[in-house]
């Protein structure tokens, strides 16, 4: 069991941990933010392990973790 | 549910200039993340490069010194000598460390200097809009390569952390990418095992890392770092060159 929080304002929208996530739930959105980049979004978070792999990846420490 | 990924202390909790996918951020990250883990925030002085990764001071909590281009290890010597129980690093990048500072490096390493070295090479001069660098692969095109390296005239990309490893005073030498999850956890490892070394005085320890830079290479971030793994691992092999603690009298 796990849940992610994404800072939608620091998230600069590179999409690297939307395929870093072995079970795919994150995707871009397409609202852009203060920065004018599309951030990142958690889905379907009751499929969420905590891993942790997204967080690890994310070049902008933008993920947050909970296990 | 207790949270069991936060971010490090040793990195301030501000926005960076870096471009989408960058991974200095990484990197800064890593870093920032073995500087809690020795507990050495408070006597860490870091020093900074000229690249991309020029605000190192505005991005991590800890003293930062700023070097002239390339002499960051020879301002490291400087700083380690006069303060021999400060914990002391370097930040380069590739156009940095390999070409324009190639006698401080080189030299800060013959001689076995008690400092640590991060080395990000992203095959091109990033801050300046992507000049051919040492390390750019043969048939890149950069601004200053229009027809990619060539390799009769300008030599096969430079393999530092190798080149360093055969040095006496090198006491570790490894090389790791930032592109997967997998290896992002590799790094981590590499880099706390570089900052061992110097936190035991057991000489120079030197950590390459390979990492993208969307911007210069004409490519989004997704694909910038598919490339790391296509095309630079295969010629910049990930590995530890050399692990060899310097007994010091
Ligand atoms: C003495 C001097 N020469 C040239 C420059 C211009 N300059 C600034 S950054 C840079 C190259 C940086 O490339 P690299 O070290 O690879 O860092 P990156 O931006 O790719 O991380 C150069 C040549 C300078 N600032 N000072
Ligand atoms: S913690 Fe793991 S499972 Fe959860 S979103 Fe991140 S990568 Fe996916
Ligand atoms: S890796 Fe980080 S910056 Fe990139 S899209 Fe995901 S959360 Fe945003
Ligand atoms: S120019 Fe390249 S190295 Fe510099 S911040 Fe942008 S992506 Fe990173
Ligand atoms: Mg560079």
């Amino acid at each position: 069991m796990g849940r992610i929080e994404i800072d939608e304002i620091r998230c600069k929208g590179c999409g690297i941990c939307t395929v870093a996530c072995p079970k795919q739930l994150i995707k871009l959105c397409d609202k852009a933010n203060i920065q004018g980049y599309t951030p990142a979004e958690a889905v379907n978070q009751e499929l969420c392990t905590g891993c942790a792999l997204c967080a690890e990846i994310c070049p902008d420490v933008a993920i947050k973790v909970f296990r | 549910m207790q949270q069991v990924f936060t971010r490090p202390e040793s990195l301030k909790d501000v926005q960076t200039h870096f471009c989408p996918g960058c991974q200095h951020g990484t990197v800064h990250r890593l870093v920032a993340e073995a500087l809690d883990q020795f507990g050495v925030q408070q006597k860490t002085i870091g020093v900074a490069s000229v690249g991309c990764s020029v605000f190192l001071y505005g991005y991590f909590d800890i003293d930062v010194v700023e070097a002239p281009h390339g002499r960051a290890p020879a301002v490291a010597t400087g700083v380690k000598r006069a303060r021999p129980d400060s914990f002391v690093f370097t930040y380069q990048g590739d156009g940095d460390l390999a070409a324009i500072g190639t006698a401080e490096i080189i030299h800060a390493a013959n001689r076995g200097e008690d400092i640590t070295v991060i080395f990000v090479n992203n095959t091109t001069y990033g801050m300046t809009g992507g000049q051919m660098a040492p390390t750019t692969l043969v048939g890149q095109k950069t601004s200053t390569s229009p027809y990619g390296r060539n390799k009769a005239k300008d030599g096969a990309p430079i393999k530092m952390a190798e080149v360093l490893a055969q040095l006496g005073g090198v006491a570790y030498s490894a090389r790791v990418a930032v592109n997967s999850p997998k290896n992002v956890l590799q790094a981590k490892k590499v880099i706390k095992r570089a900052f061992q070394f110097q936190a035991e005085g057991k000489g120079f320890s030197f950590v390459e890392v390979l990492s993208s830079c969307p911007t210069n290479w004409g490519m989004a971030p997704l694909a910038a770092n598919e490339r790391i793994g296509e095309e630079m691992i295969p010629y910049f092999p990930l590995g530890v060159f050399k692990d060899d603690p310097i007994a010091q009298d």
